[in-house]
């Protein structure tokens, strides 16, 4: 029996099933199957097609007419509180401001700027792997490791000064978490914006060779505004903060519920490109989708949406796309994952993607290899998920060796 | 077949450099395509294709040339 669209519970659909916490909700099965194209009612009150099928996302990422312009009247976005796009959020932007600002970042994450800097990369995780031996076991990788590996990496790269970054951290878990109520989420962004205001300005005056100085070289030329300059290393923060950290718990706790592929692994380590590219396709940390607005009438997947309907592009669920990745539910380090579709496609496709992998294989590899004997401390089903955040992972995972 | 890259469509993400190094490589200072090699050997054609395919902004086109009937010895 179908369940018809109106029916559906409002999206989005934060709880994971607690004995299945790596798999999208049952629910997207269902629809890619019956309705891979439904019209969906938000909790915020905003509507929107949701779509879940790999063609259907691949098709919608690329198609110029479906705008990330967040300002756009009737617009989906996903939070409680509809917020307008900060000067500098080129994420939620169209051609032309949208190329103006990420072409100022491009080389800064280009593949051979990210090779150039895995040593470094490697040195920070040695470091942190090396107090947690000190440390001795139990262990929770999140604070070991998760958290702090990939805040680190992309302070050095923005040249933000370490000391400050456990300042960051805690602004960046209140910003991200969904139970947040507007007001404390604006206090947070207001005093990371002064913080980063103030040290934009600073490298306006006197520049090094890291992020923020390239940012305040091209206030200087009138490329972009001081403003601009400002949202954009917010961005970055934001994004080299959570993403990595939260597919660090999940990869690894992944990698721990499958011990023979584990095994593998540490057999052969030059495995971990395999075991990085599943991963990314197998876990999802986006897990609410991303979002679009039609500029025009668009057909996807044969599907009429109008002009000014919101789509929602539900990237896990593209994953797991029984069409394109056999036996999609099965963690399988040896198949093809390169269709994931985990860092997007088209003018948005994630800047940092570059990087993302550098971290994941650096630390992961390092992690496993360094602590031959790891396994969780508690048993699975003590790990508490992120079911209330709108990026997904786990709150802590505590392990021994 | 023959390449060509407009780099005022280019955004730098560089999938075209990790999908075909020899064929493909950025600008140090603005991350844009350089192309290296506009009339790449057929050995390389695959991977040419799959860097057209992934480039996110459509910078890159092909034409492909009807190949030529193989001589046997």
């Amino acid at each position: 029996m179908t369940t018809p669209a109106q029916t559906l519970p409002l999206y989005p659909w934060l709880d994971h099933d607690l004995h299945r916490p790596l798999d999208p909700q049952p629910e997207f099965a269902r629809l890619r199957a019956e309705q891979p194209i439904v019209y969906v009612h938000m909790k915020n009150g905003h509507e929107a097609w949701l779509i879940t099928r790999h063609e259907d996302a691949r098709a919608a990422l690329r198609d110029p007419r479906l705008s990330a312009y967040h300002d756009r009247p009737g617009f989906p976005q996903m939070g409680p509180v509809d917020r307008a796009v900060r000067p500098g959020t080129f994420a939620h932007m169209d051609p032309p401001d949208h190329a103006r600002l990420r072409l100022i970042l491009a080389p800064e994450f280009m593949p051979k700027r990210i090779t150039a800097l895995r040593p470094r990369i490697q040195e920070i995780v040695d470091e942190l792997i090396a107090k947690m031996a000190a440390e001795g076991s139990p262990a929770d990788v999140v604070e070991a490791l998760a958290m702090p590996f990939p805040s680190r990496v992309i302070c050095e790269m923005l040249g933000v000064p370490y000391a400050d970054h456990s300042f960051f951290q805690g602004h960046t878990r209140v910003l991200m978490s969904q139970a947040t109520s507007g007001k404390a989420s604006d206090s947070s962004f207001e005093t990371l914006l002064s913080y980063l205001d103030r040290l934009v300005t600073a490298k306006e005056q006197d520049q090094g060779r890291d992020i923020l100085s390239r940012l305040a070289d091209r206030v200087n030329h009138g490329v972009i505004t001081h403003r601009e300059a400002v949202g954009m290393a917010i961005l970055l923060l934001f994004a080299g903060h959570e993403t990595s950290a939260n597919m660090l718990g999940l990869i690894t706790f992944t990698l721990l519920q499958n011990p023979g592929q584990l095994s593998q692994l540490k057999a052969d380590p030059a495995l971990i490109n395999r075991v990085i590219e599943e991963s990314l396709r197998y876990l999802m940390i986006i897990h609410t989708g991303i979002v679009r607005i039609a500029t025009d009438d668009v057909v996807i997947g044969g599907q009429l949406i109008r002009a000014g309907q919101g789509v929602i592009l539900s990237l896990g669920s593209a994953n797991r796309d029984e069409n394109v990745f056999a036996h999609p539910d099965q963690f399988d380090i040896h198949r093809d994952a390169s269709q994931h579709l985990t860092f997007a496609q088209g003018i948005h496709l994630c800047l940092g993607a570059h990087l993302a992998r550098a971290e994941l294989q650096i630390a992961i590899k390092t992690l496993f290899l360094s602590f031959k004997s790891l396994r969780l401390a508690v048993p699975p089903s003590e790990i508490p998920f992120k079911n209330d955040m709108f990026i997904y992972g786990v709150h802590s995972l505590p392990v021994a060796w | 077949m023959r390449v060509t890259a407009d780099t005022r469509k280019c955004l730098g993400t560089g999938n075209c450099a990790l999908s075909a190094p020899e064929v493909f490589d950025q600008d140090d200072d603005e991350g844009t395509v350089v192309l290296l090699n506009s009339q790449p050997p057929s050995k390389l054609h695959s991977a040419v294709r799959r860097a057209v395919q992934l480039c996110p902004s459509r910078a890159l086109q092909l034409a492909e040339d009807t190949e030529p009937a193989e001589t046997k010895a």
